[in-house]
């Protein structure tokens, strides 16, 4: 195998591409000269009606496989997560049937009528707030992402897995969420000068409970009962969830029935033994909350192919960051030694996903396919041998270094950790 | 129709929109909750502190059968781990080259056991054990590394004063790391 000694050489220029099909373009013609008739020429579907309407729309029948992956506890299988299917998807927004999953104890049922949201503790008065009451409250719509702080975990790894992209970093999806500023709430409930931190707990067979600086709460925390415009799915936290921009998943407390104000955090089984990261001395990080910048190559990626040698391919994929909006994205073919800027989908949002994508001219060499994201904080994605210095490799969270997709010659793609 | 009247009619539904909405922004339909809130199943969160323990008792003997029947199947008989996480041994493993996150070895403190058991487990059953066999439960995983002794029964009293061996294992990012 020999790498690529000019990356810069593999990527197309604009000026050229138009050069490039320039001489394509024919006269057309306008005389019919055979015999067959429209029947004959047209395809079935543009000779009879097509079906009825539908109450609620589903993918094409030809489209069947574009799936969440589900990977549960066989025992328990309402434990486990469901991998957003990224390598499938284009633009930005999640659909509502396959935003990532990951529940503790399955899904509730359960009945609005009989939900209540209780704000209770270092309040001045506690207040209970059924779901008819909270659909009259004003409310805003902000895009962004939700990433498990678990996603990417397989990458701490010694050898590289070798699973599509979003079934080894699908555990983030980006929808817009629609609700409450969670702030109005909390204000009419008057918040007491001693509250620092918010105990939330939700509705489902785990009861999940866990601790929310109560500053994030008021800054842009949002108590969302919409995604993508249509009530939330109950997956996803029917009647109603937090969503905190940015913030690790764990806290976007679903099915959400209880947020104590409190002075100090529960030290919930999910805020020490879980979502925590030990270190190679033996502590661990915890109240690791942000997510930090990260992105993927979604195409070309593991279980595609490069059918054509030499050819032209859009490299396409996704960055996303916890701290704020995505600045930049820099594409290397050549494994890390020579990169160059991918253009960004608009409109860029805050910690929401950002698209990016550069046309690619593969020669038939053997290339690395990577991509960097930079935020505007300034923070760079890291190299994985960066990551794994830093942090050891029994972290299990918060994994977000560089991903490498290794071009073969014969157009193979596999998953590696660098040239 | 002339144009005074159109502009006179806009003038009057602007002033009628505008003071509807100047009225109030929205309306505060919270309703009091004091009686609710001092009810047992919203307060389920206990603290390191042990606020909120309920009255009950347990033994490491008592545990052992709990575990037997509730537990084991999924944690493994010995509770080394099978489907679910180990939950005993390993403690002093974390800084090694295979640490082992159990109970005993990771968990900061014992009023978490006893808050996560009894909300979460058996996963099957959430919120189907005494708050006796909780304590039990608890009083049997600890005490199989030593955590506490055999013999000590576990209460509301004496839950929150264990001493976890990981107790001082972790570095809080937030706030002053960011």
């Amino acid at each position: 195998m020999t790498k690529p000694t000019d990356s810069r050489r593999q990527f197309l220029q604009k000026v050229a591409l138009g050069g490039a099909f320039a001489g394509t373009f024919s006269l057309p013609v306008w005389a019919n000269q055979d015999e067959l008739s429209l029947t004959d020429r047209l395809p079935e579907w543009m000779k009879k009606p097509g079906q009825d309407f539908s109450n609620y729309g589903q993918p094409s029948p030809h489209e069947q496989q574009v799936i969440r992956w589900i990977s549960a506890n066989p025992d328990a299988p309402g434990n486990g997560v469901s991998w957003t299917p990224l390598h499938d998807l284009q633009g930005t927004i999640t659909p509502n049937g396959l935003h990532y999953e990951r529940h503790h104890n399955g899904v509730p049922q359960i009945d609005p009528a009989q939900h209540l949201l209780l704000i209770d503790g270092l309040v001045d008065r506690s207040l209970s707030f059924d779901v008819a009451s909270l659909l009259r409250y004003p409310m805003i719509s902000r895009t962004c992402f939700i990433e498990c702080g678990g996603n990417s975990n397989s990458g701490w790894r010694s050898n590289p897995i070798q699973s599509k992209v979003g079934y080894a970093h699908g555990l983030v999806s980006n929808a817009e969420w629609t609700g409450i500023p969670l702030k109005l709430l909390l204000q009419e409930a008057g918040i007491k000068t001693d509250a620092k931190w918010v105990i939330a707990e939700g509705a489902d067979g785990a009861a999940l409970n866990i601790s929310i600086p109560l500053e994030k709460l008021l800054d842009d925390a949002i108590l969302a009962l919409y995604q993508n415009g249509e009530r939330l799915r109950p997956e996803n936290g029917y009647p109603m969830r937090l969503v905190l921009p940015g913030w690790e998943g764990i806290l976007n407390i679903k099915w959400l029935r209880q947020l104590r104000l409190t002075n100090e955090p529960a030290m919930s089984r999910d805020e020490t033994s879980q979502y925590t990261e030990l270190q190679p001395d033996g502590t661990a990080r915890q109240f690791t909350f942000i997510m930090e910048a990260k992105s993927l190559i979604t195409s070309p990626s593991l279980g595609m192919m490069l059918p054509d040698n030499p050819g032209t391919y859009q490299i396409s994929g996704l960055a996303w960051s916890g701290r704020g909006k995505i600045t930049r994205v820099e594409i290397s073919a050549d494994g890390g030694d020579t990169w160059l800027d991918a253009e960004l989908h608009g409109p860029i949002l805050d910690r929401a996903f950002t698209r990016f994508s550069l046309p690619w001219h593969w020669q038939g060499d053997y290339s690395v396919l990577q991509s960097r994201a930079t935020d505007e904080t300034g923070y760079v994605q890291p190299t994985r041998d960066a990551l794994v210095n830093n942090r050891g490799q029994h972290g299990f969270f918060h994994y977000n270094a560089i991903v490498s997709w290794e071009i073969t010659e014969q157009g193979d793609i596999n998953h590696v950790y660098g040239i | 129709m002339s144009t005074g009247f159109n502009v006179l009619s806009s003038l009057l539904l602007i002033a009628c929109f505008s003071h509807s909405y100047a009225d109030a922004e929205y309306q505060a339909l919270g309703k009091p909750a004091e009686q609710l809130s001092s009810q047992a199943q919203w307060n389920l969160t206990i603290t390191p502190a042990g606020k909120d323990l309920p009255i009950g008792h347990g033994s490491s003997e008592q545990g052992a059968k709990v575990f037997a029947m509730k537990c084991a199947a999924c944690h493994g008989p010995a509770g080394i781990g099978a489907s679910a996480e180990p939950l005993l041994g390993e403690v002093g493993s974390l800084a090694s080259e295979y640490p082992e996150k159990t109970v005993n070895s990771y968990w900061p403190y014992a009023t978490t056991l006893f808050d996560y058991i009894r909300r979460a487990m058996p996963i099957d059953a959430p919120f189907s054990l005494s708050s006796n066999e909780v304590y039990a439960l608890c009083a049997y995983i600890l005490s199989q590394d030593d955590i506490i002794s055999a013999d000590q029964e576990l209460n509301e009293e004496n839950l929150p004063q264990v001493s976890m061996p990981n107790r001082d294992g972790f570095i809080a990012i937030y706030p002053d790391k960011y």
